[in-house]
């Protein structure tokens, strides 16, 4: 929503651009621009319209990847609300987004304010940035093996303090948030990079102005750069809480959903349902839940976080 | 919007210098280089296993160079080692290539790239600068498509797929995001939107045509956006998992980030061959951290608002 409002707000600014007021688009270039759209228009057609509204008519439906799907009412949605492993995935994700979101919000927060403050080299965004470039398959299997419970650098650094060695990825209480660990370390700097484009938005003098009142460092960032930041911070926050609502590889690869059901997060269940039981209709169904829920909830971070609005004008 | 990013003035209010020790810039510079080393570690952690020989590891567990120093694993993962020296080494003695992954990989990878960045353009040109009825709203509708979560769309693409006979084929895994992606489409949108129209319409006086305009004026001049959405691109389809899990599942059409998956799973539970499955990750690491080298400055401009997917 916010992308396509920042679009208008582009499209309005570049100067070239047909006075506002302007009419209709003259279709003089109709022919020549259904060419050029053709392709992407074909692929927006095949691989998102039509699936979005098979993925909707599937979950009415029975359907085991062999025969016709067998339409059966909204019998797949009232079952997930009575089944138990649905209710658990759902705990679980939210656990693991709780953790996930707010240890690396504040750790971007606070490395975003870094680079702005004291560190502006490239390559210190670089180096930060760098594990979000790599597969999250790629470090969900180091950090396996760097928290193994018996050789894991990990484990030897905490027997080397004379404390208990912990099963990681093996504990019911550990595995989650083991899990949004491994992802805050591949998140964060990125979030911090998109929180320091937000940093450099806010014009200069407004801090010379804060400096020449003799405000303190601590009371500048609480009483301007966080306001001013506000609308960036929220549209972080709505699109990293969806992305992290999606987790997937780290579990798949790591932990599988287990130990018993301590890990099967949403994302993993549907999978699970869809493929491993070929129960394609009731995995449609629960995907249909996972979309609902994500709209409310950048909804309601939208609403109530005030995200659209801007204190800097 | 990653270029005008990039060339954003920074003046800042300078720091204060005069002080001799400044608590605050320390206290600032041991929090970043906490963070730095955190970062960078564990990438040296997998480089060390890497090249560790397995049987070695527990003994040496927390010895920062390789322990035993041996190519032996990354012989093992690409298939180049005989069944009984992987046995004897402490691999799973099954057959693993990751050579063939790789490759896999790297036509997967390319042929999303090349194709999605080419017809994206043209959209995106189509979307910016081409006059006709409706151009707003088509474009608001496939902006839209970013709200839809992959998950929701996989489970029916994945349908499609079969039905075309694409499962477990190169092609079936490349082509849903071969013709667009939304983002795609909006990236290059901004960048048309913001280029001087000036060279079009003196060419376009001269009587060139749109598709001549397009291919000799716009895009040499949308080189370094170009690039950057294929960085982003490339890197987006090598690193992806569950689409080419759910469609490449057969050793002929594995990438290497499912072959990953399927090594780990093969490793034997006991003891694990931690050396082959670092090799591996190494090796899918390694493209990657090539072309950070390379173009990292790029990447890291590029990530601004734009950047959000």
């Amino acid at each position: 929503m916010t992308i396509v409002r920042q679009a208008a707000r582009a499209e309005a600014s570049p100067a070239p651009a047909p006075a506002p007021g302007r009419t209709r688009p003259r279709s003089k270039d109709l022919r020549i621009a259904l060419l050029f759209i053709a392709p992407a228009f074909l692929g927006f057609v095949a691989f998102y319209l039509v699936p979005t509204i098979r993925g909707i008519y599937l979950s009415f439906t029975r359907y085991n990847l062999f025969g016709d799907p067998k339409w059966i009412g909204l019998k797949n949605y009232t079952d997930i609300f009575k089944d138990k492993l649905f209710w658990n995935s759902l705990w679980v994700t939210l656990e693991y987004v709780v953790l996930n979101i707010g240890f690396q919000t504040v750790i971007a927060l606070v490395l975003a304010v870094l680079m702005h403050r004291v560190a502006k080299s490239t390559l210190v965004r670089g180096v930060l940035l760098l594990p979000y470039l790599i597969a999250n398959v790629v470090v969900a299997m180091v950090w396996f093996w760097m928290l193994d419970y018996q050789i894991g650098i990990v484990n030897q650094l905490i027997d080397w303090l004379g404390l208990p060695r912990i099963a990681f990825f093996g504990d019911q209480a550990w595995a989650i948030p083991t899990i949004a660990f491994v992802n805050v370390w591949r998140h964060m700097g990125y979030t911090a990079l998109l929180i320091f484009a937000g940093l450099q938005a806010i014009p200069g003098h407004i801090y010379e102005v804060a400096a020449l009142d003799g405000a303190s460092a601590w009371k500048t960032f609480w009483r301007i750069t966080m306001p001013l930041l506000r609308p960036v911070l929220v549209l972080v926050m709505v699109v990293t809480v969806i992305g992290s609502f999606q987790v997937f590889d780290t579990v798949a690869v790591t932990t599988g959903g287990g130990p018993i059901n301590a890990t099967r997060v949403i994302q993993m269940y549907i999978y699970q349902r869809a493929f491993a039981e070929s129960d394609f209709g009731y995995a449609s169904a629960l995907s249909v839940i996972l979309f609902i829920i994500l709209g409310i909830v950048a909804f309601l971070q939208m609403k109530f976080l005030r995200g659209n609005e801007s204190d800097l004008s | 919007m990653a270029t005008t990013l990039s060339t954003r003035p920074r003046a800042r209010t300078a720091p204060r210098r005069r002080k001799p020790i400044n608590w605050g810039r320390v206290g600032s510079w041991t929090v970043l280089a906490f963070f730095i080393l955190l970062t960078v570690v564990p990438f040296l952690w997998m480089i060390r296993t890497a090249l560790s020989s397995n049987h070695s590891l527990a003994a040496n567990s927390s010895n920062l160079l390789p322990a035993d120093f041996s190519w032996g694993a990354l012989k093992r993962v690409f298939g180049l080692q005989s069944q009984q020296d992987a046995l004897a080494e402490g691999g799973s003695g099954a057959a693993v290539n990751f050579l063939l992954y790789l490759r896999n990989s790297l036509i997967v990878s390319t042929l999303i790239t090349v194709a999605q960045v080419f017809f994206s353009s043209l959209a995106a040109y189509a979307f910016a600068r081409l006059q006709w009825p409706g151009r707003d709203k088509v474009f608001s509708i496939f902006l839209g498509t970013l709200l839809v979560p992959p998950i929701f769309t996989a489970l029916p693409n994945f349908l499609l797929i079969k039905n075309l006979g694409l499962l477990n084929t190169l092609l079936g895994i490349a082509l849903p995001t071969m013709l667009m992606t939304p983002f795609a489409i909006f990236f290059l949108r901004q960048f048309f939107l913001g280029m001087s129209r000036e060279v079009e319409e003196a060419a376009m006086l001269d009587g060139a045509k749109h598709l001549r305009i397009f291919f000799q004026i716009v895009l040499p001049n949308a080189v370094g956006p170009l690039a950057t959405l294929g960085l982003l691109t490339f890197i987006a389809a090598w690193n992806d998992y569950f689409w080419p899990l759910l469609v490449g599942q057969t050793e002929a059409s594995r990438v290497l980030t499912v072959g990953l998956g399927v090594f780990k799973s093969q490793s034997p539970q006991g003891a694990p061959d931690w050396s082959g499955l670092m090799a591996a990750t190494l090796i899918a690491a390694l493209p990657i951290l090539i072309l950070f080298l390379a173009f990292g400055k790029k990447v890291v401009n590029s990530i601004g608002f734009s950047g959000i997917k």
